[in-house]
């Protein structure tokens, strides 16, 4: 097989529904929906709630901080452009205003023989910011 | 609603010429063929009597290739739990009269794409495109190892531990006297046995996932056939009953399942076990799709065979091997027998060769009850079906 490498990472597409959500981003800021109707927040963002379906929904500003809800250390690239940064970590947060997102955790030592020693579900976590490409500004958890 | 329990039978079962590493010579609509053939051919039934056709996705392709015209059609794609699925949409479309003799089938080159990828650039929007692919979530190991993780955190890390070497371990037993199973291939460089040594040693796909932790990747498809049961008593084998069916789905990309712990089999099982009349005890083999190890405890879990956080003390001591007393995933399952991509399909089929008796090696005395489980997507969906013979 041909080596290919520097090939580069995804970046993200935004749609109508989480336009506003990327723009946030690139001022370092990240917000997520609520709903007025049933209170809930909910992450990916789209406009009617996914629980009571209201179109009564409105965006919120998060703190940023969350606790890491699972983890994953990914040890064979799924896709070429994670090639030179395996092993990384896949997580869930568990935001602070009530919904889970997906991110990855960075900032952490990663030992596969033992991950528990630096990283371990309960752990706060508070949200960086990595560049994509060349407008793209993507929300990322450190240990906090 | 009425019970439609016993309605349709499966009346042919088969896998495609070659199943295994075939280095791209056949396409996945060729493998289909074959296999449509050879469940015709173990049915004793004509192409023409198929008026009824259910595939993931691409049913007018597959149909077309093998000149089917259906008057029932149905393309229901949720993931490898399709084929399941199916099995209880056949049966509902049997007994209302839609068709009468239905086709479910799958396959996939599964294998020789991966030194295919062919995927170029696009924009993709998806939620999942967006939120998971942007991370470097992407492909079931990724996305099942944060379930897993969960699961540990939830239950306790190495006696979760242990029940996946369990099910790695005691799932190669059965693939070794399974000839069909890629570990006999020596392309395939697998080795017949495996210690539980092999399985702590085997190297990190994706933490908690060592490599036999997960399914494998081949070229295979399969068949099988479901007709009324004035028809299915007149052909070639012994009829397989459909006693029961649930299905369901409760999210599609990983980040959304709303348990990481819990799967939708906790509604499908109960369903498709009532609609059956029968309960967890009664059965004599357990088919459960082993996307990897960690599916099979949360969905014996799910399902009810033993409690939430149970499933470890469930599976202890290779309870679920040859000569065990909970025989599962005779064929050597999706971790060693075979696994193209989607695997739901090769669980019924192992099951009516089960309850047909024609498992040489590794039949199970006198298997008269069986059920199969299917997981898709992203642990998303499920799919039930109760087998039984006469």
């Amino acid at each position: 097989m041909t080596q290919q490498t520097n090939v580069p990472k995804p970046i993200p597409v935004p749609s109508h529904e989480s336009s506003f959500y990327w723009d946030k981003c690139k001022q370092q800021e990240l917000w997520v929906r609520k709903c007025n109707e049933c209170d809930r927040t909910y992450f990916y963002p789209r406009d009617l709630c996914p629980n009571c379906f209201s179109r009564n929904t409105e965006w919120i500003k998060c703190s940023g901080r969350g606790i890491l809800h699972t983890f994953g250390i990914v040890a064979r690239p799924p896709h070429r452009g994670w090639a030179e940064d395996v092993p990384y970590v896949v997580c869930m947060v568990d935001l602070e205003e009530g919904c889970r997102m997906p991110s990855n955790l960075v900032n952490v030592e990663i030992d596969l023989s033992n991950p528990g020693k630096s990283i371990w579900v309960g752990m706060d976590v508070q949200v960086v910011w990595d560049q994509r490409g060349d407008d793209m500004v993507i929300p990322m958890f450190s240990p906090s | 609603m009425p019970n439609i329990s016993k309605s349709a039978a499966i009346v042919g079962v088969a896998e495609s010429d070659e199943i295994g590493y075939l280095d791209n010579r056949k396409s996945s609509l060729q493998l289909q063929s074959e296999a449509v053939y050879n469940a015709l051919e173990d049915a004793g039934l004509k192409k023409d009597d198929l008026d009824g056709i259910f595939a993931a996705g691409n049913t007018l392709g597959v149909a077309e290739h093998m000149g089917i015209r259906p008057r029932f059609t149905d393309g229901t794609a949720v993931g490898g739990s399709s084929f399941v699925i199916h099995a209880g949409h056949a049966l509902a479309a049997i007994a209302a009269g839609y068709c009468e003799v239905a086709l479910v089938t799958h396959g996939e080159a599964g294998y020789s794409r991966r030194f295919n990828p062919g995927r170029g650039a696009t924009r993709d929007d998806s939620p999942g495109a967006q939120f998971e692919t942007t991370y470097g979530i992407m492909g079931a190991p990724v996305n099942y190892s944060m379930a897993c993780a969960r699961y540990m955190h939830e239950f306790g890390e190495d006696r979760t531990r242990q029940a996946m070497a369990e099910v790695a371990v005691a799932t190669r037993k059965w693939a070794a006297l399974n000839p069909k199973a890629l570990i006999h291939d020596p392309k395939a460089q697998i080795p017949l046995t495996m210690s539980f040594d092999d399985y702590h040693n085997s190297r990190w796909i994706s933490w908690p996932f060592h490599l036999l932790d997960c399914c494998l990747v081949t070229d295979a498809a399969g068949a099988y056939i479901i007709t009324t049961p004035e028809r299915a008593r007149d052909l070639k084998k012994p009829p397989v009953w459909i006693l029961g069916a649930g299905e369901g789905h409760d999210h599609g990309i990983m980040s959304q399942m709303p348990s990481l712990t819990s799967l939708v089999a906790r509604d499908t099982g109960p369903k498709a076990f009532e609609m059956a009349g029968v309960t967890h005890k009664d059965f004599d083999l357990a088919m459960i799709y082993d996307s990897f190890t960690y599916t099979v405890l949360l969905t014996l879990e799910s399902l009810g065979f033993c409690g939430r956080g149970e499933s470890a003390d469930f599976v202890k001591d290779q309870k679920t091997a040859p000569g065990g007393s909970f025989p599962m995933n005779t064929s050597g399952g999706g971790l060693s027998y075979t696994h193209p991509g989607m695997y739901g399909m090769f669980l019924i089929i192992e099951a009516v060769r089960q309850l047909r008796g024609e498992c040489g090696d590794r039949q199970i005395h006198d298997c008269k009850l069986t059920f199969c489980h299917g997981t898709g997507g992203e642990l998303s969906s499920g799919g039930t079906v109760v087998l039984a013979r006469d």
